[in-house]
């Protein structure tokens, strides 16, 4: 018998319309190294359901399918993760039922593409970014460590994916928390040589209602990183550096 | 513009110019175009941290010479026209070569975090055709740290403020306004046909609308997906260079096309394997006995034959990408002696590529990107045994033609509004979707500096260019943005109607076998004529797609009928591009003409889009010459390539060395069966 891959996926034409919101379940054929990204092209070329139901294709965003871009962030059975990386022999090795679903916490667009700005303002909140003169020839940057290099290098790897804020339980409609992607971008920026002298406008971004107060230590963003940020590190740092700065930054001022 | 603000038009809009496309190019366009005090509108597909840039991996060639063995930007240069078969023009390489070591500093300044040696500069690994250690990079994922570097220095624009032609802030007016999820259509363009603006499509609420830019950049990568599966991100059709080709804009180049040697093939993808992996160390092999039951890492050293080391000795596994997917595909293809799998009892398509003698900490700091990629898609870990990989498409040397202006010293004269303009006046191009480059075939890790360098050389060039315009776009009534507004919701609407029985991701799975099959690594005539035919089936067959999604939201699949048809569209260029260019160049590689042919062919392809109109398919008409116009001054500009700082020759990558004559002192590159000692191989050249 010809091997299938069963999907049963969330779907929803709009945020406004909730009364769409249903599952679709298909049935696809099976094919070496498949990942759920094929399956969901394999239902752009023959969309009908199950039951034999001709449908729209699935809407959700993909790009670079090699996670490094973290376009294709989604629920894949219940975990937030990247899709292009979901096996379906390892997710699904007995023929298993998978389930597609959205992110919960952004605002929803349609099917199982969500609205991630928002992680993208808060990178502007807490400046993350060299203040540089300009991109005319000033020579050699400072000289760094292999140590410094080292240290940065994995916090750099953040693809503002989401999943952290989405394992997160303090990012909720009654929150404001900032969540740990913001807040390890803090971490890094202080740690550049350069970067390091715009500290305390990083730190006092994060001294404000969503800060790094905000932080319950459930550790589950450390969980689910797919690049393996050591994200609960980074938010201990960034802490340690917003205490220092109220304590001891106005001698400083 | 005398007594009008250069800032603000008369009903107090700010004027603005346009980047579409937000990788590494777009990006370096936007900020030079703030430091000149211009306002943006950047539109991206994604948003511009997905953009494509994130997956080249290996690193940015930048002759610093920091390891002391006699590099320098003139060997850069000699050693890229070298590896790109003369087709490339020097001087714009030459200004590239050159610039860049600066523009690895401005990044090292922006905070990219570059892997180290112990005294704390910036370290550079080997990379394919050269026989220096010139490529920076940050692990193995140096694209993606290079474009959040300039996307956070674009964001910081996004905070700032515009400030008229008197300094005074205007409130309210940030330097950059980003487009996230819009779809390029097509550019604006007045009566003179200088363009205007652009009309974009909002890929969330599907809302059509025409925006006014002083001048327009299109920087929107390459068209990989036209072949199916390649090493590209889905996002890469080409549809923004197409809609402009078929607006007028010359495509130059199509043809050369670049195959990667080493990736791994997916149902979805084919995912690169960085040649950083070959630069630091690893090497390629296939059994010596083509039914070789044992698994890759059982089979001794003597039985393995690493057929890229024996024939080059030199380059060894770092010949350039298009001679070593040959090698790669002859091997697989012709000789059968790709790797056994028992259970099929069939040679695969799949070579060995590997690292499992280097040092796994080495490769910890250098290549876990890549191997982590690996290890995640297949499931092996290439720690301890050979990973299996085969070539893929993976960028074209091809895009828009553009122009650039040369100094008497053959270099580009710095701000003139040529550098990097389409024939479509008011138009530029950068990155990927430019032609300028690479010639018949790009070295490795020169892609991201090109993207980069082009940016820098763009922005201002619009800047000036915007000095110069007689009429500013925001001066133009409405009425000309409305009209253009009007075509093409007109176009998307027609899209929604469509009601035949082909399904649009059925024919481009069909164009992406077809491409595949007929028009990569070797090319034949005959094959390229029924390629051809097959396009203007794939052609008709798309006028009778039915769209089962009629949603105003999200609707991606009437965009992608759209992406469809422009892929059509440059897939013919690139086709009959292949199929009039009778000689073997580069990435360009006719069996029936083995040999490169400079007395016919040491020129530039150059493509004008015709027909297409109602019921006729489009066709390419081929020209030898160009003119267009540029702030009031015709220029004329033919096919010929700038040939003037390197005199062709012909490439022996069989001899240490030969890319470059100026490289007096070579460099001693250790035997890659040394490959563990790795790391110390910085050994002074005098």
């Amino acid at each position: 018998m010809e091997r299938t891959v069963r999907l049963k996926i969330r779907r929803q034409d709009a945020a406004d319309k909730p009364e769409t919101r249903r599952w679709e379940e298909f049935s696809v054929p099976w094919q070496p190294q498949m990942n759920v990204i094929s399956a969901l092209m394999h239902i752009q070329r023959n969309p009908v359901t199950a039951d034999g139901t001709t449908v729209a294709p699935i809407v959700w965003e993909m790009s670079c399918l090699e996670e490094v871009c973290g376009a294709c962030t989604m629920l894949v059975n219940g975990r937030v993760r990247q899709s292009c990386t979901a096996l379906v022999d390892q997710i699904a090795p007995g023929g298993e039922v998978i389930t597609l679903e959205p992110m919960t916490k952004f605002p929803l667009v349609r099917d199982l593409v969500v609205d991630r700005s928002r992680m993208f303002e808060d990178l502007k909140r807490v400046k993350a970014w060299v203040n540089l003169d300009g991109s005319h020839e000033l020579g050699p940057g400072p000289r760094q460590s292999q140590e410094n290099q080292e240290e940065a290098y994995p916090l750099s790897r953040c693809m503002t994916c989401g999943c952290c804020l989405e394992a997160c339980p303090q990012v909720n409609p009654r929150s404001t928390f900032i969540g740990p992607a913001a807040i390890n971008q803090v971490r890094l920026f202080n740690l550049h040589p350069s970067g390091k002298m715009h500290a305390a406008e990083r730190l006092e971004a994060l001294m404000d209602e969503g800060g790094v107060d905000g932080c319950g230590k459930a550790q589950n963003c450390v969980e689910v990183c797919p690049k393996e940020i050591p994200l609960v590190d980074s938010i201990a740092q960034v802490s340690r550096q917003t205490t220092k700065h109220m304590l001891f930054g106005w001698l400083l001022k | 513009m005398a007594q009008k603000s250069v800032t603000y038009s008369d009903s107090g809009k700010v004027r603005r110019v346009i980047v579409v496309g937000g990788g590494l190019a777009g990006l370096t366009t936007v900020i030079k175009l703030c430091e000149a005090g211009v306002a943006v509108d950047l539109f991206s597909l994604v948003p511009v941290k997905r953009s494509h840039s994130v997956c080249a991996q290996g690193g940015i060639n930048a002759s610093v010479n920091t390891k002391g063995e006699g590099d320098s930007p003139q060997v850069h240069l000699e050693e890229t026209v070298y590896g790109g078969d003369f087709l490339a023009n020097q001087s714009p390489v030459k200004g590239m070569a050159d610039a860049a070591p600066g523009i690895v500093f401005m990044l090292d300044r922006m905070g990219v975090p570059f892997n180290r040696t112990p005294e704390g500069l910036l370290d550079f690994r080997r990379f394919g055709g050269t026989l220096f250690h010139r490529t920076a990079f940050a692990g193995a994922t140096t694209g993606q740290q290079l474009l959040y570097a300039l996307d956070e220095q674009v964001r910081r624009y996004e905070t700032l403020e515009v400030e008229d032609d008197k300094g005074v802030v205007i409130r309210g007016e940030r330097m950059v306004r980003k487009f996230e999820f819009w779809d390029f259509l097509s550019v604006v363009q007045d009566d003179g046909g200088i363009v205007r603006g652009i009309v974009a499509q909002d890929l969330k609420s599907m809302q059509v609308r025409a925006f006014p830019g002083d001048c327009v950049c299109l920087a929107t990568g390459g068209p990989g997906i036209i072949f199916g599966r390649s090493t590209n991100s889905v996002i890469n059709t080409g549809t923004a260079a197409s809609a402009v080709y078929q607006q007028g804009a010359c495509y130059a180049n199509g043809e050369f096309i670049q195959v990667h040697p080493t990736a791994i093939p997916g149902a979805d993808k084919l995912r690169l394997i960085s040649e950083s992996v070959r630069g630091e160390g690893g090497r390629v092999w296939v059994p010596r006995d083509p039914k070789e039951g044992r698994a890759g890492a059982e089979v001794p050293e003597g039985d393995r034959d690493y057929f890229l080391e024996e024939k080059y000795p030199g380059y060894g596994n770092l010949v350039p990408r298009d001679i070593a997917s040959r090698e790669l595909f002859k091997k697989c293809f012709h000789e059968k002696r790709g790797v056994y799998n028992p259970k099929s009892s069939k040679n695969e398509n799949e070579v060995y590529l590997d690292v499992s003698h280097l040092p796994a900490d080495m490769l910890k700091k250098k290549l876990a990107g890549v191997l982590e990629t690996y290890e995640k898609f297949v499931g092996e870990d290439p720690y301890t045994s050979p990973m299996r990989v085969f070539p893929a498409v993976h960028y074209s040397m091809g895009g828009l033609w553009v122009d650039f202006e040369r100094t008497s010293d053959g270099s580009l004269v710095k701000g003139s509004p040529r550098n990097q303009a389409t024939n479509l006046e008011g138009l530029y191009a950068a990155g990927e979707c430019d032609y300028q480059y690479h010639g018949a075939n790009r070295l490795g890790a020169n892609s991201l500096l090109s993207c980069i360098y082009a940016g820098l050389v763009t922005g201002p060039a619009m800047a000036s260019y915007r000095k110069n315009v007689a009429r500013s776009a925001w001066d133009f009534p409405a009425s000309l943005f409305e009209k253009a507004e009007k075509r093409e919701r007109a176009k998307y609407e027609s899209i929604l109607k469509m009601n035949g029985d082909e399904n649009p991701y059925v024919l481009h799975e069909e164009l992406g076998r077809t491409m595949l099959e007929g028009c990569t690594v070797e090319r034949h005539n005959d094959e390229l004529t029924k390629v051809i035919a097959k396009i203007d089936e794939l052609s008709e067959r798309a006028k009778k797609i039915g769209v089962t999604d009629t949603s105003s939201r999200a609707n991606q699949g009437a965009q992608f009928v759209r992406h469809l048809n422009n892929m059509l569209v440059v897939a013919r260029v690139i086709a009959q591009g292949a199929n009039n260019r009778d000689e073997s160049r580069g990435a360009h590689f006719k069996p029936a003409f083995k040999e490169r042919d400079d007395k016919n062919w040491l020129r530039s392809t150059l493509a004008l889009h015709a027909g297409g109109d109602g019921a006729s398919l489009p066709t390419v008409t081929y020209v030898r010459a160009l003119d267009y116009s540029l702030c009031g001054k015709a220029i004329h500009a033919t096919d010929d390539v700038d040939i003037s700082l390197v005199k062709p020759r012909a490439r022996r990558y069989e001899q240490a060395g030969a890319a470059s004559t100026v490289a007096v002192a070579k460099p001693s590159v250790p035997a890659a069966k040394a490959g563990a000692t790795k790391g110390e191989s910085s050994q002074s050249a005098e």
